[in-house]
């Protein structure tokens, strides 16, 4: 049982070092124009790297490819995201567009 | 006076941005629990893993891991390369976190998941750097934080879980897409966000979130290429 703690802790400080390491030096760290420019790109890359396994079905699984209920809300999302900037608005019509395509569907 | 109402009022935007994504993370909370406690962890130990590691990818997969009696050494690589992506994290908010004493740092640092990150890294953007910013940090990553133990707690203790079919975890994909779209600004990061989503479905696959690492990088490599 106790190797479960040991791994915990371990995992916990390496995992806390990792979210910490460049939080720890920021105050004497001056990234050159690039660097800052290429940190722009992280939210970006990955937010959308982690959206895109949660709203496309692959093949295999029930709702496969485009035509599922998380695709198309997904989509109608980003479109009123787009056009409105509003976070409460893309939210609520996702989760009601999701919650009555899948009802509708299954 | 007005310095505490304008902490209040930067930990209280934390909060409500951050709430949508509480909704989903609640039921992996409690999944989790569950999970954990059936592979014949320890309620304590169960409960203190939600507190001491804190990023739910690699409970998940550590609970896993203990039942095929894995090494202390492997469960521990495993888990910081599946929580590799948090370094990304940092960088990308550090430049705004240079004039927070290290106590701040330290409490930030811990509190830095996705679900906290993403909502504050589009605060920060929108909004710059001020006295009382890390207020918000900070409203965002202790609500998670909260969410997170109580519904470890309640999936540990309780066994209980929300029925998988409400769909809920469903506000997470959807408040990112809500925090993404607007950072799409020009073709750089359009590319950038094409490349990165793309890969992220043919990666899928790969263990240990590598899928995710990789086409972050891939995503980011693109769109300072095309940057030019």
């Amino acid at each position: 049982m106790s190797s479960i703690w040991i791994a915990m802790i371990l995992a916990g400080f390496m995992t806390f070092m990792t979210r910490f390491s460049f939080i720890a030096i920021s105050g004497r760290w001056s990234p050159s124009a690039r660097f800052r420019r290429g940190l722009q790109f992280v939210p970006v890359a990955v937010l959308t790297a982690i959206i895109t396994p949660e709203v496309v079905a692959l093949g295999g699984q029930p709702d496969s490819g485009l035509l599922n209920p998380r695709f198309i809300a997904a989509l109608v999302a980003a479109v009123i995201a787009w056009k409105t900037r509003n976070t409460i608005l893309t939210i609520a019509v996702g989760m009601l567009l999701f919650s009555f395509l899948n009802f509708v569907l299954h | 006076m007005e310095s505490a109402a304008g902490r209040l009022k930067e930990f209280s935007r934390g909060v409500r941005d951050e709430a949508p994504i509480l909704l989903g993370v609640a039921p992996f909370g409690m999944i989790y629990g569950v999970l954990a406690v059936s592979a014949g962890i320890s309620p304590i130990a169960a409960q203190a893993m939600s507190c001491i590691l804190f990023a739910g990818a690699s409970q998940f997969i550590l609970a896993k891991l203990f039942t095929g009696a894995t090494s202390v050494f492997v469960m521990v690589m495993t888990a910081f390369v599946v929580n590799l992506r948090h370094a990304l994290y940092s960088a990308s908010v550090a430049p705004y976190t240079t004039s927070l004493s290290l106590y701040w740092r330290l409490i930030l640092s811990y509190l830095l998941t996705d679900e906290a990150y993403a909502v504050t890294i589009s605060h920060y953007r929108a909004h710059g750097v001020s006295r009382f910013r890390h207020w918000y940090f900070f409203g965002a990553g202790i609500t998670l934080w909260l969410t997170w133990q109580l519904s470890s707690a309640v999936g540990i203790f309780l066994g209980s879980q929300i029925p998988s079919g409400w769909g809920l975890d469903f506000t997470l994909p959807l408040t990112f897409i809500a925090i993404v779209v607007p950072l799409i600004e020009d073709r750089a990061m359009l590319t950038c966000a094409v490349v990165a989503g793309v890969c992220a479905l043919f990666l899928v696959f790969l263990p240990m979130k590598l899928g995710l690492l990789m086409s972050a990088l891939t995503g980011i490599i693109a769109g300072i290429w095309s940057d030019k």
